[in-house]
């Protein structure tokens, strides 16, 4: 049966093409129409694709299909080919669901930007560059999606040019992913080496064979793949880039730098994961990784007052989450978590847009407040996605958060420290969320009058998408209701073919992933006493930001040194700068003043000199006048005929 | 056909030359038409020989081998394999947009610059399809002259320092050449008891290591002065900057790459056990000259340079890609050699353009140009990309199988490299950032022109060649295969057939456990 898997790429491909040719020559309604289009029809397709899928056996759910050879080098043969299995599905609904709603919310938001169709252009490219990661059927294919998706984000970071914040931003989220890539392409050259492919299916077939258990060779490939998703995907010590990549539009930080892109790390592990539960070491450097990145995130969105900035933190943190769970063997959970997250981030994010459109440009939190009353489809559908990002039950979030608490406590691989670390992130998550929502859109608006008598609620097509996005964020929790609940995880069940890291590939219909030594009733005590924790942070935040605003301030100024520290994102971006940017710049300058000119040329051209001084020596020499060349050549006789006479 | 095609190719341009002698010099319009259309044939006749070559076929093709000067065993012997196929097409294409890039650049000595710019067409094209060492010294010399004036006449400010800077530096390593290529040649007499510089017939000769050491270093060192490895590279950004445009893009485009084809064509399979015996040195002047290159580059102030630096770096790939002597390193240097004419090329023009508009080439003189110029920014930007490496573009193929042979070979060599990547995208956005981005602060620069017509028509060749090489590279890895596993048999000491089998993939002992596995040469190495 042909599924015309490409159409899922070409169509945003065709998209970017058309407008990206014809920039300037079209009509905005044209140029929308067709961003918009290309995605949309792409959905669609993935929609169709994704019940055929349904519809094979479980244990045959994969659609592969090859389009044309890439590189063929000797032995290395590495195709253009497609791979649809119950992963990559779910990231292809998710992404090129999530975009085509961001898409028609861009219509509005940057309706009046004079870049519209540039705009645009990127962000149907970007599109095919992250369906083509997550459709790869091979890890060279997954690499030209990562860098893809890394130049999009590059481009629409810094798509206000003409702000150097801006273009700086850009620069350093291309150059700090590249650190990550390096990693991940020499991850690349240790799989091909040994196995002999970079094809999914002959990796994970021969792995077994090839590489031992927890040995040096798979655990160096895998950190090294690690430290790709840690660049992609904003974990320590590569997450510096995302608070900057906020410079970007807001519609792009929410498609991008929260839904989909910044995923991708999360989507490769889990897509590695034969590898990665071949090399313990590298799954408890994830874990610890993962969680130490989800706490340090979430203090520093504490203490934050720009309204992008808490939601970039915020992500961050939520990442590390995502990796939490990786890091546990919980592959699906972080899937599930990585869709609810695209669900729920990309609301608040959109929302976030809507209050700064509203508020002509002010992100800052200090100069809101009360905005309730003047967009209350943005307050609904925002306090909806916070409920969900804090995890209340019955909420998306809440599914997909304490599925990876759970994990984290019960799995083989976790600890009740690692869940403790979670538990204590999601309060503070709850605090920080609902301390951005009480400053936003309760209590008095502090911003001025001019802005005041112009707030107004965004238009219909920007409320929309914010409507959908929240029903989701409800609802998209649904597909892994645990058993404990009295659901069947069927979202794990449905992905369960794909993690043949956790069952050797056997195919078992009976697969209920081990909590084996834990009871039901230890997982029920534990998810009662988590919501419990986070309504008391809620209602603290509410304490803090709405009922005793002095005594917020009082509790600042008290603890000005952990303040500054937070505010300050814990310094790290000056640390990067005086220990790694200063001396390489330093470092170059003395390369080419000293060693390139001084040392390498001043030896080449003293050489030079050398032998120009020489023949300057000799030049007396030639006088020119017959009599001194006649004494010379009687001279030379002399000594000649003397030779040979003491001879 | 199959016999003259080569020379046809070769001195079509001497052609051309003959007939712009005929025009008088105030003809200025004639010269360039006459030009253009002389090398846009010499490209289709090229284009002709590449539909002819047969892909798959292996040893020389479109052979010709006449006595020339019979007394000394001198042949006009050409011919071709798959690595000469790709240089001959990229020579004869930069050559058409060179010509067509300095419409406008070059106002005065119109003649002598245009016959100056065939010729060294001639040049270039002889080194490749040369299969005697004697006429390939000729080619090789031969070039030297019209780039020495192309240089000296009508260069920047020091055009004179540059241009003697680039004969002395060049002809130091040629004369070392000449002396080696004698000495073969009358090794070959005692061997073989005939006279004769043909390469093929040198190829069969076995040599003891002593004199394979010294004639390689001699050779090598012509050829490297050439490519240039560091620490010869100091004549390359006095050149660069001060050559005019086409200049530059003839340079980096085809004159470095003679030097790498200097080392596979007669450095590897001439001298087999010297070459194994090199290849740490080599491979350590390739890398520092990567990681050297890139730094600097950064910290240039002149646009030109700061590409002319990135050459070094880009080079120093391809030379490391060759010697890991293994499939994939080879081809990736061959496909690079290829990627960094187009890319590096179409820098120098894009730099070209800019500069005839402002007159000036400092990275500060700059800012905002993507306001000004969109079309001009869009191109520039696409280059870049290429130039450091983005998948989908020409740049990527070449870097990731030089890197992926390289690791096979010896993994830090290849950790070290990788990180000139990461230097690239430094260099690279960081002069993007400064040129095109940021506000128009300048006022100059709010009146500059986008692109014309005809800079864009030179553009745009080379920008699908990039997409094109990128995406679906697959018709140039075929034909360059048979003969990049011919060097490479000739290396070993193996057949052919056998290259790939010593180089294949060990699967890895089961015996590898714990943390002690080490990734070595010699693949699935695990060290204790």
């Amino acid at each position: 049966m042909n599924h015309s898997l490409y159409l899922i790429i070409l169509l945003p491909l065709l998209g970017f093409l058309l407008n990206g040719l014809l920039l300037g020559r079209l009509k905005k309604g044209f140029v929308s129409f067709i961003a918009c289009a290309s995605v949309g029809l792409s959905f669609v397709w993935g929609v169709k694709v994704f019940f055929e899928l349904l519809a094979m056996p479980e244990g045959a759910r994969a659609i592969q299909e090859t389009l044309f050879t890439w590189i063929p080098a000797g032995q290395f043969q590495v195709d253009f080919s497609l791979l649809f299995d119950p992963l990559s599905s779910v990231m292809v609904l998710v992404v090129a669901g999530v975009s085509f709603i961001i898409h028609i919310y861009s219509i509005g938001y940057m309706h009046d930007d004079p870049g519209f169709g540039r705009y645009f252009t990127y962000l149907n490219l970007f599109v095919f560059a992250m369906l083509t990661l997550v459709l790869a059927d091979n890890y060279l294919l997954m690499f030209v999606g990562w860098e893809g998706v890394g130049l999009c984000s590059y481009l629409l970071i810094g798509f206000w040019f003409e702000k150097k914040s801006a273009s700086d931003a850009g620069k350093k989220a291309f150059i700090v992913n590249r650190i990550g890539d390096f990693g991940f392409l020499i991850g690349l050259f240790i799989i091909f080496w040994q196995v002999g492919s970079l094809n999914y299916a002959d990796v994970f077939a021969r792995a077994p064979e090839v590489f031992a258990v927890g040995g040096g060779v798979i655990t160096a490939a895998t950190l090294l793949l690690f430290l790709g998703a840690t660049g992609k995907s904003a974990q320590i010590p590569l997450f510096v880039w995302l608070p900057d990549a906020m410079e970007g539009p807001t519609p792009v930080s929410a498609l991008i730098h929260a839904a989909t892109m910044v995923t991708a790390g999360v989507y490769m592990i889990a897509r590695s994961n034969v590898l990665f539960m071949m090399a313990p070491t590298t799954l408890a450097v994830v874990a610890i990784v993962g969680l130490a990145t989800a706490l340090m995130a979430a203090t520093i969105a504490l203490a934050q007052n720009d309204i992008k900035r808490v939601l970039a933190y915020s992500t961050i943190s939520q990442l590390g989450y995502m990796f939490a769970a990786c890091g546990v063997a919980a592959f699906a959970a972080g899937i599930f978590h990585l869709m609810t997250h695209a669900f729920f981030k990309a609301l608040l994010f959109l929302g976030s847009g809507s209050v700064i459109h509203a508020m002509a440009g002010q992100q800052d939190m200090r100069y809101m407040g009360g905005l309730k009353k003047q967009q209350p489809a943005t307050f609904v559908t925002f306090f909806i996605a916070t409920l969900a990002i804090a995890g209340i039950p019955g909420f998306s979030g809440f599914f997909s958060k304490d599925e990876i608490l759970w994990k984290s406590f019960s799995s083989d691989f976790g600890s009740p420290i690692l869940w403790a670390v979670g538990l204590f992130t999601a309060i503070l998550t709850a605090f920080y969320m609902f301390r951005l929502v009480y400053l936003t859109f309760y209590g008095e608006g502090r911003m001025d009058n001019h802005t005041k008598a112009h707030l107004h609620e965004s238009p219909k097509v920007m409320t929309v998408p914010l409507m959908v996005l929240a029903v989701l964020s409800v609802i998209g929790g649904y597909v892994g209701i645990p058993h404990v609940l009295g659901g069947s995880n069927r979202f794990e069940q449905f992905l369960h073919p794909v993690m043949t890291g956790l069952h050797g590939g056997a195919d078992t219909s009976e697969h209920v992933l081990t909590s084996a030594g834990h009871s039901a009733g230890t997982e029920l005590t534990l998810m009662i006493g988590s919501v419990v924790l986070i309504l008391i942070a809620i209602y603290m935040a509410y304490y803090l930001y709405l009922k005793n605003i002095d005594l917020a301030g009082r509790i600042r100024n008290n603890l000005s040194g952990v303040h500054a520290l937070l505010h300050g994102k814990y310094f790290v971006d000056e640390i990067y700068g005086a220990l790694i940017i200063r001396p390489l710049i330093n470092g170059s300058l003395f390369l080419w003043k000293i060693i390139d000119v001084f040392v390498i040329d001043g030896i080449a051209n003293g050489l030079a000199s050398i032998v120009g001084d020489i023949s300057t020596g000799v030049r007396p020499v030639q006088t020119g006048t017959m009599r001194t060349y006649a004494t010379m050549i009687l001279a030379g006789a002399v000594v000649l005929i003397g030779y040979f006479i003491i001879r | 056909m199959e016999q003259q095609i080569l020379t046809l190719v070769t001195f079509f341009p001497v052609i051309g030359v003959a007939l712009l002698l005929l025009v008088p010099r105030e003809r200025a319009d004639t010269i360039k038409a006459v030009s253009l259309i002389v090398s846009f044939v010499t490209f289709l006749f090229s284009l002709l020989m590449y539909v002819m070559f047969d892909p798959v076929a292996n040893g020389m093709q479109f052979e010709i081998n006449i006595p020339w000067i019979a007394a000394f065993g001198i042949h006009y012997h050409l011919g071709i394999d798959g690595i000469s196929l790709l240089l001959i097409m990229l020579t004869t294409i930069l050559s058409v947009i060179a010509i067509l890039s300095s419409w406008t650049a070059i106002k005065t000595g119109v003649k002598g610059y245009y016959i100056s710019m065939l010729l060294l067409e001639t040049g270039m094209l002889g080194v490749f399809v040369s299969l005697d060492l004697f006429l390939f010294y000729v080619f090789w010399e031969a070039m030297l002259v019209p780039m020495y004036f192309l240089i000296g006449v009508w260069g920047g400010p020091r055009r004179i320092y540059a241009a003697i800077k680039f004969v002395l530096f060049t002809m130091f390593g040629s004369l070392l050449m000449l002396v080696a290529l004698l000495y073969l040649f009358f090794l070959y007499h005692g061997y073989a008891g005939e006279y004769s510089f043909d390469l093929l017939k040198i190829y069969e000769m076995p040599i003891p290591l002593g004199a394979q050491t010294y004639m390689f270093l001699a050779f090598a060192l012509a050829f490297a002065i050439k490519v240039p490895v560091w620490p010869f590279h100091t004549w390359l950004p006095d050149a660069h900057v001060e050559a005019p445009t086409a200049g530059s893009v003839i340079l980096a485009g085809v004159l470095l790459k003679m030097g790498t084809y200097g080392f596979l064509r007669v450095c590897l399979p001439v001298f087999p056990e010297a070459t194994i015996q090199f290849v740490p040195l080599i491979s350590i002047l390739a890398l520092i000259g990567i990681v050297y290159g890139a730094l600097v580059a950064m910290v240039q102030r002149d646009v030109k340079s700061l590409v002319a630096f990135s050459s070094v770096s880009h080079l120093g790939f391809v030379m490391l890609g060759m010697m890991a002597l293994n499939v994939q390193g080879m081809e990736g240097s061959v496909i690079q050699m290829i990627n960094h004419g187009i890319s590096t090329g179409a820098l120098f023009l894009i730099v070209g353009m800019i500069y005839e508009r402002r007159h000036t080439r400092l990275i500060a003189d700059f800012g905002g140009l993507a306001k000004s110029m969109p079309v001009f920014s869009t191109f520039f930007m696409i280059v870049a990309l290429s130039s450091i490496g983005l998948p989908l573009t020409n740049g990527f193929v070449g870097e990731f199988l030089i890197l992926l042979g390289t690791f096979k070979a010896n993994s830090t060599y290849a950790i070290i490299a990788a990180s000139g990547v990461i230097l690239a995208a430094c260099y690279m956005l960081w002069m993007l950032q400064r040129v095109i981005f940021g506000k128009l602060t300048k006022p100059e620069n709010e009146k500059l022109v986008d692109l014309n017509i005809r800079e864009r028509l030179v553009l745009i060749p080379l920008i699908v060649l990039i997409f094109w090489i990128g995406i679906y590279p697959k018709p140039f890895f075929i034909r360059m295969e048979p003969a990049v596993k011919a060097i490479l048999s000739m290396v070993h000491k193996v057949d052919r057939a056998d290259v790939e089998r010593k180089e294949g993939i060990h699967v890895a002992q089961p015996t590898c456990v714990g943390t002690t596995c080490t990734i070595s040469g010699g693949g699935a190495g695990c060290g204790k």
